[in-house]
């Protein structure tokens, strides 16, 4: 799947200070019935977001005009759960490019790699800072620079290093996919099949 | 030579490639997928102008979203249909054998695979489901993976995974009487979270764990997954051949003798490291349930709920919401916890063994009149089995009727939804806030606690009335 080259980003944040957020909440199962990959950030954390009768909860972060911003900060182990796309879909279609957390759930975090979402795991410590930064100030900016690996608080000038796996740091830097890699090696697979 | 364990021998195995600073390039044996995480798969592809590289390693049927009941009707729900079509469809068009609702071959993917021998010991498996951990039962390397790394596996029989860590969970000991592999899996869990496991690769070991059948180890390694591992495994042995034999993919003759003498090599080797490990008395586990909502929110049937002391910030607040969720109070004792629903069924607890320890519970007993329980057999063949061995009589004499096979109420997809608000005994695998549907309310047990609780309406230590 293609999606946007990724090199610096400079927004503000959206905090969804609960753990264990797990992909029966980022997307709820009823709603992955879709043949193609279209129009899931609509219902992205749809049943935290909306009431039944559709209308939106006051009190749910993305409902909250003060937040806005490409980023997504989570508490600890997000993404847990079902190895649905669906979940790193709803996320990138509603329009974050980045998810913040202290932990994720593996099979999250490979799914959003593939989909050029890029998560960022910080310390515990730092996680609660940028919760504070933006307590403090909803508009406040982060900066996310994939080239040096680092996640900024703009205003305190705070910074902290995060990992990525030098291959897929290269496929998100281009727009890249495994797939296009895997199709240029069928002959060494097919040797490896003997 | 270096000592490895099973996970590296059959890892190893696999390896076509070694990208430079990057993951592996691994090479997949099977490939089981469904109508749901499947037809974006298809789709990209096409896109591509590629065909399914090894349609023969590939194999189809429709689970997630089936309807239980009348499943010789056309399916009500206009999506569902569309899904399930679409999947027919795309196999056809791939040469990808489909096993239709209703035909021999149906059933939950997890459930299908080891049925017909496909799941095999030292394979590579996946399938678009994070339960393919299931099929680790064997001796395999299995595990789930999301919709682009389908497509991967689609396009070129591998896909690019960094290898795992590896940790080895021993448990000792017999399992007391009404304790069975699933509340060994919740109690693990409890003990190390469902966040506990992420990174790693699982292997179980000790004496508890290689006394369970097939079914156990496949309950076990089921719930791998909700500790956050990628999967587990058991060392297969004679218990796992006397399985797969005679199946109808499995090896014949001189091949299955050959592949058994391979096959007995695959066992971790004498002081192989794991990165970490856990080891537990079997005496200490007694009959698991969750009281919230995550598998790792569990404890004994004869325990009451934890409360918040000593945990802080964003700790606390998740508890606590968990615990509004389900309308539970801190130090609440879960016996005697009000019970509308039951649900026996799923990957987990939805083989033979599952519903034989439910029906020889519930025989001469009657359903408690407040409890809807739905009994979904996990496959085509496991139903048939049900009523050849007159289980089906047994649960009708105590108010209990069989549905027809599908995921159902495990993930709530179809019509089979716990309405809001009420509480289900459930043997799935997730007590997630509406995995069940919209406002439902799950605590997770064995098919034996689960039975207690559909004859008392309420929650119930089953050793009690054994
Ligand atoms: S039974 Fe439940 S967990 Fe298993 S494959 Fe179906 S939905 Fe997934």
């Amino acid at each position: 799947m293609a999606y946007d080259k990724f090199s610096v980003i400079n927004t503000p944040a959206v905090p969804l200070p609960i753990e264990n957020v797990d992909t029966d909440q980022i997307i709820p199962a009823r709603f992955l019935k879709a043949v193609e990959r279209k129009g899931f950030g609509d219902n992205l954390f749809r049943d935290w977001r909306y009431e039944k009768d559709g209308t939106p909860k006051a009190d749910f972060p993305l409902n909250n005009p003060k937040y806005s911003g490409k980023i997504l900060v989570g508490g600890k182990n997000f993404g847990s759960g079902s190895s649905r796309e669906h979940a790193a879909w709803a996320i990138y279609d509603y329009g974050f490019r980045v998810v913040v957390s202290s932990f994720f759930a593996d099979i999250f975090k490979g799914n959003a790699l593939n989909n050029g979402l890029l998560p960022v795991v910080v310390t515990p410590e730092f996680l609660q800072k940028i919760f504070d930064a933006i307590e403090k100030d909803a508009t406040t900016a982060f900066e996310v620079d994939l080239e040096k690996q680092t996640f900024t608080i703009t205003a305190t000038g705070e910074s902290a290093e995060f990992e990525i796996n030098p291959y897929k740091k290269h496929c998100l830097q281009n727009g890249l996919d495994d797939i296009d890699y895997l199709v240029a090696m069928k002959d060494e697979i097919a040797a490896f099949e003997g | 030579m270096e000592a490895k364990t099973l996970f590296d021998k059959i890892w190893d195995a696999h390896v076509v490639k070694k990208v430079e600073g990057g993951p592996n390039v691994l090479y997949i044996d099977r490939h089981l997928i469904h109508e749901v995480t499947s037809p974006v798969a298809f789709l990209g592809l096409k896109n591509r102008g590629l065909k399914v590289f090894r349609p023969d390693k590939t194999t189809a049927t429709p689970d997630h979203n089936v309807p239980t009941q009348d499943q010789h009707l056309s399916i009500k729900d206009e999506l569902s249909r569309n899904q399930v079509e679409k999947l027919k469809q795309n196999c056809a068009e791939h040469g990808i054998v489909y096993h239709d609702l209703q035909s021999e071959g149906h059933g939950i993917v997890h459930i299908i695979g080891p049925e017909m021998g496909l799941t095999q010991p030292g394979m590579t498996i996946v399938c678009g489901d994070s339960h393919t951990s299931t099929h680790g039962a064997f001796g395999a390397i299995a595990f789930g993976i999301g919709t682009s790394e389908v497509e991967m596996v689609f396009a070129s029989q591998c896909i690019m995974q960094p290898k795992p860590k590896k940790m080895r969970i021993t448990v000792n000991g017999e399992l007391s009487k009404g304790v069975t592999a699933k509340d060994i899996a919740l109690y693990i869990i409890s003990k190390i979270s469902t966040s506990g496991g992420t990174g790693h690769f699982i292997e179980y070991a000790g004496s508890a764990i290689t006394g369970l059948s097939m079914e156990g180890r496949m309950t076990l390694c089921n719930l791998s997954i909700e500790s956050g591992a990628r999967g587990g495994m058991i060392a297969p042995d004679e218990t796992t051949f006397a399985y797969v034999k005679g199946r109808q993919f499995a090896p014949k003759g001189e091949e299955w003798d050959n592949a058994v003498a391979k096959w007995k090599e695959l066992k971790s080797d004498d002081g192989a490291v794991f990165d970490t490990e856990y080891v537990y008395d079997a005496a200490d586990i007694e009959p698991m349930i969750t009281y919230g909502t995550n598998p790792g929110m569990g404890v004994g049937v004869t325990q009451s709920i934890p409360t918040s002391e000593g945990m802080e910030g964003t700790d606390k607040t998740t508890y606590i919401k968990s615990l509004q969720y389900m309308g539970y109070h801190e130090g609440d004792s879960m016996k005697g916890k009000p019970v509308d629903y039951v649900f026996l069924g799923s990957c987990t607890n939805g083989r033979i063994e599952d519903f034989r320890a439910f029906a020889e519970f519930v025989k001469g007993k009657q359903k408690a009149p407040g409890v809807d329980a739905w009994l979904v057999p996990g496959s085509k063949r496991v139903e048939s089995q049900i009523r050849e061995e007159g289980l089906t009589e047994i649960l009708e004499a105590a108010g209990f009727e069989l549905r027809q096979p599908g995921c159902s109420a495990c993930l709530a997809m179809n019509e089979d939804k716990i309405p809001e608000g009420k509480y289900a005994v459930s043997t799935t695998n997730r007590n997630f806030e509406g995995r069940q549907g919209p406002g439902s309310r799950t605590m997770l047990a064995s098919p034996l606690t689960a039975a207690a609780a559909a004859v008392t309406g309420v929650v119930t230590d089953p050793r009690e009335m054994m």
